[in-house]
């Protein structure tokens, strides 16, 4: 097992580094560093100085180094359009978007496996049928709709909810729905073809034959070898919506890192684009990773290949 | 024999819904054992063997019906008992041995925890005591407790190795009948032997009475009391094993030993005999005998009406119209 870690501990910081490698390559191959600091009104000897003076001269390679150092000691350089280090800017967005990702997270989950258990216990009737509409309903409804429908009934209508803001626990709660809802019919999904397939294998004749509970038999035999693939999907969903949603951090004037990425890129910020993309490769990295652990302590067969 | 029997079937139907129609799996079926008694059935693949096993148990796929006069397993009448009811009995006075042991063992469990859960659910152990008549019951099989098994998963098994699991695992709550349905028929033919010495062996100092389920007559001949022939749905013969290896009345019957080779009768070279032909569609009604199409003897007769299952002097019970007098003598 531990063996096991190591060596996913070691892919995932691989994969970081390649990400961190293309992203600096792609944002310095798109825009001009000097150019998008400068601002519109520079001269082309003010450019050429900044330049200089910032070391945007030096070769791509030595510049990517550098950073990669600076980085690795929590230094993400200054934001030319916030005038801030861009650490300050990321652990000042960071909890709203952390809270907001696992609000969500755990709103499909929780919503998402038991339908879709239900439904795998009980296919082809109305349980199945209705919990299929929700997953369709899921995934078709668009965020930015879905917000302003939750907007308007929940927080004009009947005002149980804040419009907007970052107020406490309940302004969490709806841009939580609205996340989590996209994240609930691939999860719902895959939980109920997991299921199906696993009832109908032939270590499930076996526990019913023992004469265990259908409890014991749902849940312990068939859930845990059902839930498998679905993990890897749900790290997926999480780490997107870790990653922050811009559409929802705007609607709900949530100020995160969905939020800060629009803002970065809007303004050609490339030390805080960097950032955010890096950290959202790396919570990819990390819940993927997490994912792995997940499955091997849930299937031993895992743990070995 | 004089008292009740232990097991008793009687009309017997399993009918299973299939995009065709209603497949008729098992036909009519009646059959008695007595306590401690070892029942074979035999049958080639589709004869209804195995649904009779699982139809015992309620372990039918959600596709099938069943229906039944009578079916009874000691004091208790299944037909009556909700799931609930019957879930008490399973495991615990009736439990069942599977064909696959590489699949019907949970990947992601271990071997302690898939047999003390039946221990912990039927007798109410802890886990701790659970664990250890677990480890005893290992030794039992035949696999030392010394190798730390019970902290294995069955990836890590044999398949020889799980049947031997299955097997501990299935008799642990001394239940008073096994079915066991072809477990041998996975695996290499000397751990076959092996599993079927072992499960004999138990079988017999436990008292248990057992149903087992082949296709393999030389399996019969080793431990049977009695054998039932399945053919279409419908027990075509039945009766004590040694009257009717020897002396076969069915023409299927005579047929399928006849596929046999006999050691020191059947000389090398010697054509082993063969029945011409394919077992008929199971789905709707048969108009006549179900095997009339490949019997070598069948008559006008034959197509007309359904043979029932008449008791002869012997006690066999021969679905056929005909006695093996009419039928060999003319040969």
């Amino acid at each position: 097992m531990l063996r096991f870690l190591l060596r996913r501990a070691g892919l995932a910081l691989l994969v970081a580094l390649c990400v961190s490698m293309l992203t600096f390559a792609l944002l310095n191959i798109t825009i001009d560093p000097a150019l998008a600091m400068a601002g519109e009104d520079a001269t082309d000897q003010d450019i050429q100085a900044l330049r200089v003076a910032m070391g945007f001269d030096r070769p791509a390679h030595v510049r990517y180094l550098d950073w990669l150092q600076s980085v690795l000691q929590g230094d993400f350089g200054v934001s030319p359009y916030f005038g801030l280090p861009v650490s300050d800017l990321i652990m000042d967005r960071m909890p709203v978007t952390v809270t907001l990702g696992a609000l969500a997270t755990a709103f499909a989950v929780i919503i998402g496996v038991p339908l879709g258990v239900v439904a795998a216990i009980y296919p082809n009737t109305l349980i199945d049928r209705v919990s299929l509409s929700v997953a369709v309903f899921g995934q078709a409804i668009p965020n930015f709709w879905f917000s302003l429908m939750l907007i308007i009934l929940l927080a004009v209508q009947f005002p149980i909810f804040p419009v907007s803001g970052t107020e406490g626990f309940s302004s969490f709660i709806l841009p939580t729905i609205v996340l989590g809802t996209n994240a609930i019919p691939p999860i719902m999904r895959l939980t109920r073809t997991g299921m199906l397939d696993v009832l109908s294998s032939d270590y499930i004749r076996t526990a019913w034959a023992k004469g265990l509970q259908p409890r014991q038999v749902f849940f312990k035999h068939a859930l845990r070898n059902a839930i498998v693939p679905v993990v890897a999907v749900a790290a997926i969903q999480a780490a997107n919506m870790f990653g922050g949603s811009i559409v929802v951090e705007a609607v709900f004037a949530l100020h995160g890192i969905g939020m800060l990425a629009y803002e970065s890129i809007q303004r050609s910020d490339i030390p805080t684009m960097q950032a955010v993309i890096l950290i959202f490769s790396l919570f990819f990295i990390g819940f993927s990773a997490l994912s792995d652990v997940i499955n091997a302590y849930l299937d031993p067969r895992i743990r070995v290949s | 024999m004089a008292d009740a029997p232990f097991v008793s079937v009687s009309g017997l139907d399993i009918d299973l819904e299939v995009p065709g129609g209603r497949l008729h799996a098992v036909r009519d079926s009646s059959f008695d054992i007595a306590l401690g008694e070892t029942l074979c059935i035999v049958g080639e693949s589709g004869s209804g063997k195995s649904m009779t096993a699982l139809g015992l148990m309620g372990l039918l796929p959600s596709n099938a019906h069943r229906s039944a006069r009578r079916l009874r397993v000691g004091n208790h009448d299944l037909l009556s008992l909700n799931r609930r009811e019957m879930a008490d009995l399973m495991g615990r006075e009736m439990a069942m041995i599977f064909q696959e042991p590489m699949t019907s063992l949970n990947p992601c469990y271990t071997v302690g925890n898939q047999m003390s859960e039946m221990l912990i659910r039927h007798l109410r152990m802890g886990r701790r005591p659970a664990l250890t008549l677990a480890r005893d019951w290992l030794d039992r099989v035949g696999i030392p407790p010394t190798a730390g098994r019970l902290d294995q998963y069955p990836h890590q098994l044999s398949g020889g190795l799980r049947q031997r699991v299955m097997i501990a695992m299935m008799l642990m709550c001394s239940p008073k009948l096994i079915i066991a349905d072809e477990p041998t028929t996975a695996l290499d033919v000397t751990i076959q032997a092996q599993i079927l010495h072992l499960l004999a062996g138990l079988q017999r100092e436990l008292g248990i009475t057992m149903i087992f389920i082949t296709h393999d007559l030389g399996v019969v001949s080793r431990i049977a009391d009695r054998v039932a022939v399945m053919y279409a749905g419908q027990i075509v013969e039945m009766g004590r094993t040694r009257e009717i290896l020897r002396d076969p009345q069915h023409p299927y019957t005579r047929g399928l030993l006849e596929c046999v080779p006999a050691p020191g009768k059947t000389r090398p070279g010697a054509h082993l005999g063969t029945i011409p032909g394919t077992v008929p569609s199971l789905v709707g009604q048969l108009s006549g005998c179900g095997f009339a199409g490949r019997c070598p003897h069948a008559a006008v007769g034959c197509r007309g009406e359904i043979p029932a299952l008449t008791v002869r002097a012997d006690g066999r019970q021969v679905r056929c119209l005909f006695t093996p007098d009419a039928l060999w003598s003319a040969a």
